[in-house]
């Protein structure tokens, strides 16, 4: 088709302006682009100070803390039973993993062992978890980059899992269903059941999105060669979990210092290669199958009954239906979290690898019921001290990307 | 000993305060002059290899003669052994060196440290306030004597005064 000369129209010069040569055609300056707090691909408020070049990064400056409320100061105030609700609002999205890290530090500090069945409940949970964690990061960096389709079917295996939580605990979210010394209840024979079902029905679904992925063009541009760093500036940085992983490096908690029931299981911890973003979107696709995997073997060798909480009682709380008969298991839990257990004097640092990387919890005990001293090492913060780093020279689109790549949810990043 | 906190103190005889090991953690006190000497030596040295930056915390013990405590976590990925290394910054003197030229990681966590409890660093690439607003003007939240419910916005709001009557 020829281009019809008669409907193009020509633009004069205004006549108002000299024409003169000494003017500059194009006029080049430093752009300062703030993005966000309220921008949509920020997942809740976070805001970063792009310095540009044209459309392409030169600098950018993360401002944080719009989420800040000072949990670490409020865990000082408390019992350490108290502090497991607030774990629940650091990952909001994943709050089954915040108990379970703040729990296992408790425990290390008090130098409980939990029984074994616990071990397999809380492996199954928080393995349900990493999946739930994984399906929404898919959902919503596919829909940050201009993939909508995922996030439908994401979500909608997504809410399977939270109704199991809802029916497991009477909550979805905010859960805190782990107890220091074990879990808060059993599993029903239904729960059983319906994980099992679950198990048969997500497996071919994770074919399914990967289908509306891999074979999208945008997607795959978008992805493959974005946000590289390589392995040792991943290890100096301090990144964890699946962004750290997608450099190479095999760096798994669970399988560098085993905990729970992991060690009993065999699964197998996805290392990419380029390090981009496309390898931390295909560890994680593969996360998800392995944690299927891990459920299903925890079903399997669990056994059949047992205690769910260890049996310390200067410690850990009885078990519901004593409380409401006996008076002494009454007592025991009226203390337990008005004034807390007696912690002995000393420093614990525990990590768990949460599905977004490491979450660890440093406690200082200065005896007594209420820690002295809780500090939260929170992956999402350790992850956003690269991103000026691993921004530079992408585009201004590609900053959403980067975000999305590290999972990055701000109520973990500013506590 | 600990093999590590040994080799430590057979390096820097000066440099070690104190090696306390509890529930398998390996906690090492230095002195705040070789701090940064023993931070290289951990992350340099072969045997100790010491790659990953873990976490950067401190702790305020205000009856103290040296107030403050930072602490710097880190983790050796190849070798698979950790340790906490600590130092003790009294309030007069509240600077310490800082090992972001050696963990680019430790921006961020140390800018949080200067944020939470008003521990300065020296050498810090961009040393501001980070969860707290930039302007913040009240303190460093989680010094002991910061109190809980916070200071001074709070006196602010009229519908609380009322109320008090």
């Amino acid at each position: 088709m020829q281009l019809d000369d008669q409907r193009t129209t020509v633009y004069k010069v205004d006549p108002g302006r000299p024409e003169t040569e000494s003017l500059p055609l194009v006029r080049t300056e430093e752009l300062l682009l703030n993005m966000g707090p309220q921008h949509p691909s920020t997942h809740g408020v976070l805001k970063v100070i792009l310095e540009l070049e044209g459309e392409r990064i030169t600098k950018s400056t993360p401002v944080m803390g719009f989420l800040h409320r000072g949990v670490e100061k409020l865990a000082e105030e408390g019992t350490y039973h108290q502090f497991i609700p607030h774990t629940d609002r650091l990952d909001y999205v994943c709050a089954m993993y915040n108990n379970f890290a703040y729990c296992r530090a408790v425990e290390k500090l008090m130098n409980i062992t939990v029984p074994e069945r616990a071990e397999y409940l809380r492996t199954i949970v928080a393995e349900v978890q990493r999946i739930i964690g994984h399906q929404f990061w898919l959902g919503t960096q596919a829909l940050d980059i201009g993939a909508m389709t995922v996030f439908f079917y994401t979500f909608r295996d997504r809410e399977i899992l939270l109704d199991w939580f809802d029916e497991l605990c009477g909550a979805r979210l905010t859960t805190s269903w782990y107890r220091i010394g074990g879990v808060e209840r059993d599993f029903t024979p239904a729960l059983l059941s319906k994980l099992r079902a679950f198990l048969d029905y997500f497996l071919p679904k994770i074919d399914e999105y990967v289908v509306f992925l891999e074979k999208n063009r945008i997607w795959v541009a978008r992805t493959k060669g974005v946000a590289v760093i390589s392995a040792e500036d991943a290890v100096n940085f301090g990144l964890s979990g699946p962004t750290l992983r997608g450099s190479g490096v095999d760096y798994d908690l669970r399988k560098y210092e085993p905990y729970s029931a992991y060690p009993r299981c065999e699964f197998s911890v996805p290392v990419g290669k380029n390090g981009d973003t496309y390898d931390r979107y295909w560890i994680r696709v593969e996360e998800m199958r392995e944690s299927a995997k891990i459920i299903r073997q925890c079903l399997d060798q669990m056994p059949a009954e047992g205690p769910v909480m260890a049996e310390v009682p200067s410690v850990t709380l009885p078990p519901k239906e004593r409380v409401f008969t006996n008076l002494e298991s009454m007592i025991q839990q009226f203390k337990l979290f008005s004034q807390g257990f007696d912690a002995p004097k000393g420093e614990i640092y525990c990590g768990t690898e949460a599905h977004k990387g490491e979450l660890g919890f440093y406690i200082v005990s200065q005896g007594g019921g209420k820690p002295y001293r809780l500090k939260i090492r929170a992956p999402s913060f350790i992850h956003m001290g690269a991103f000026d780093y691993m921004s530079r020279g992408y585009m201004i689109a590609d900053a959403v990307t980067i975000f999305g790549t590290y999972d990055i949810v701000m109520g973990e990043c500013d506590r | 000993m600990h093999p590590i906190a040994e080799r430590i103190q057979r390096e820097f005889p000066e440099g070690l305060v104190q090696a306390v090991e509890w529930r398998g953690d390996l906690a090492v006190t230095v002195t705040r002059k070789a701090l940064h000497d023993i931070a290289r030596f951990l992350h340099d040295d072969p045997s100790m290899d010491f790659d990953y930056i873990v976490h950067v915390s401190s702790v305020d013990w205000p009856d103290d003669e040296e107030r403050f405590e930072v602490v710097w976590e880190f983790y050796s990925i190849r070798k698979r052994h950790r340790i906490r290394l600590k130092t003790r910054v009294p309030e007069a003197e509240c600077i310490v060196d800082s090992l972001t030229d050696i963990w680019k990681g430790a921006d961020f966590m140390e800018r949080e440290v200067y944020d939470m409890m008003g521990i300065r660093f020296r050498n810090h690439p961009d040393l501001r306030r980070i969860l707290m607003p930039d302007e913040y003007t009240e303190g460093y939240p989680l010094r002991k004597d910061f109190p809980l419910q916070g200071k001074g916005w709070r006196d602010t709001f009229e519908f609380l005064n009322e109320a008090q009557g």
